[in-house]
């Protein structure tokens, strides 16, 4: 009986550990690759990113509306658009976000659901 | 997942089909040696007198000509490939699901064969009207490709998705996927005398090792033949 709260227990968290995986398999990955490579000069890399630490601030708002006009990220110009997703909660960004900044390589300071929260502020769904 | 990579019933099957008649030639065909390729799509058995005797010669599926513009602005017809073998697909640049990856690979197949000039690869635009000669010399200049090896192809729309079921492939406006066409990742093998001689799942890593594996069986059929 331990033993399978145990289990239970470990599954909930570890399907939580996953969701920001679960996230970017499902939104990105067919852009920015599965190891967040990108794919040459037409989509620029998440994996050791300069963008992720300069633009940390934009992140969320990224992600919630999209982008598109040029930007550089290590020294490469960019110049495509890239979708949003809209539906997304504060809390699925929070976590699609640490994902991001914490693998492919990736050693960045997470963010509080807080954080993320106030950031989206500055763009509210249209919806 | 299923939506990234839908294919419309009749195109289903339509390779349903053509999996089954590869099958169906296979199991006759047993004298070929594993390393020739299958010759895909429908044949034709057509009589002919020669000397007073009846010989029964096989008329296979063969691409069509076609007349499309490169991101070069080039002609580009099936005298461009005239005696190669080339590797074609269907995408579109503004595509949000699997064409990444499938240019990933493909790139992968340029890098393989990038040398070599008997081999070719066509990329058909199903988005033609967006996918302007401008949008596309910019797509290949970002993906840092020669035209020579390389053609990415727009022209007339009907003509496109009339060569994309030419290749059997599965290519169409549709309003309910993202980006508002579905089409499948697959890249198709053709051989010097224009016949489908292989499909291949263009996002699929091992699928396409396959294919690069698969090209030199046929540069070296055409010797063989000599
Ligand atoms: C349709 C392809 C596509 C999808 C899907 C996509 N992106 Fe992007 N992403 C791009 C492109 C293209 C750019 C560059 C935008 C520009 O040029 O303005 C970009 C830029 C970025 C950037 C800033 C530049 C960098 O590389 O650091 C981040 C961060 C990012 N994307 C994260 C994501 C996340 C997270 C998702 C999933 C929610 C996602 N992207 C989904 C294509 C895509």
């Amino acid at each position: 009986m331990g033993a399978f709260a145990l289990t239970t227990l470990t599954q909930c968290f570890t399907k939580k550990k996953d969701e920001g995986k679960r996230l970017y398999e499902t939104h990105c990955q067919s852009c920015h690759m599965d190891d967040g490579s990108g794919l040459k000069s037409l989509i620029p890399p998440l994996a050791q990113a300069d963008y992720l630490q300069t633009q940390r601030d934009q992140l969320p708002c990224i992600i919630r509306h999209g982008m598109d006009g040029s930007i550089v990220v290590n020294g490469v110009e960019y110049n495509k658009e890239m979708p949003g997703v809209e539906h997304l909660r504060v809390d699925h960004i929070t976590n699609l976000l640490n994902y991001i900044q914490t693998n492919f390589g990736n050693d960045n300071p997470r963010y509080t659901m807080q954080e993320v929260e106030e950031l989206l502020e500055a763009c509210p769904p249209t919806r | 997942m299923s939506k990234r990579n839908s294919i419309s019933l009749k195109n289903g099957l339509t390779a349903a089909a053509l999996a089954l008649a590869a099958t169906a030639f296979y199991g006759c065909d047993n004298s070929t040696a594993q390393n020739s390729l299958p010759i895909y799509g429908e044949r034709e058995p057509v009589e002919r007198t020669v000397d007073g005797k009846t010989v029964i010669d096989t008329i296979y599926h063969q691409i069509p000509d076609f007349a499309f513009v490169d991101q070069d602005s080039q002609r580009v017809t099936q005298e461009t490939v005239a005696g190669k073998v080339y590797v074609t697909d269907f995408f579109f640049t503004s595509c949000p699901t699997i064409c990444p990856k499938m240019k990933t690979q493909m790139l992968r197949v340029y890098e393989a064969y990038k040398d070599n000039p008997n081999v070719v690869l066509l990329s058909h635009s199903i988005d033609p009207a967006h996918d302007t000669v401008a949008v596309l010399k910019d797509y290949a200049d970002r993906l840092g490709v020669e035209t020579a090896k390389w053609h990415l192809l727009t022209g007339d729309k009907d003509s496109i998705y009339t060569m994309a079921e030419a290749y059997l492939a599965a290519a169409q406006e549709d309003e309910g996927a993202e980006g508002g066409f579905s089409h499948s990742g697959d890249f198709y093998l053709i051989d010097q005398q224009r016949r489908i001689r292989g499909h291949y799942n263009g996002t699929e890593e091992e699928d396409v090792d396959r294919l690069i594996r698969d090209i030199p069986l046929l540069l070296n059929e055409k010797k063989d033949e000599k």
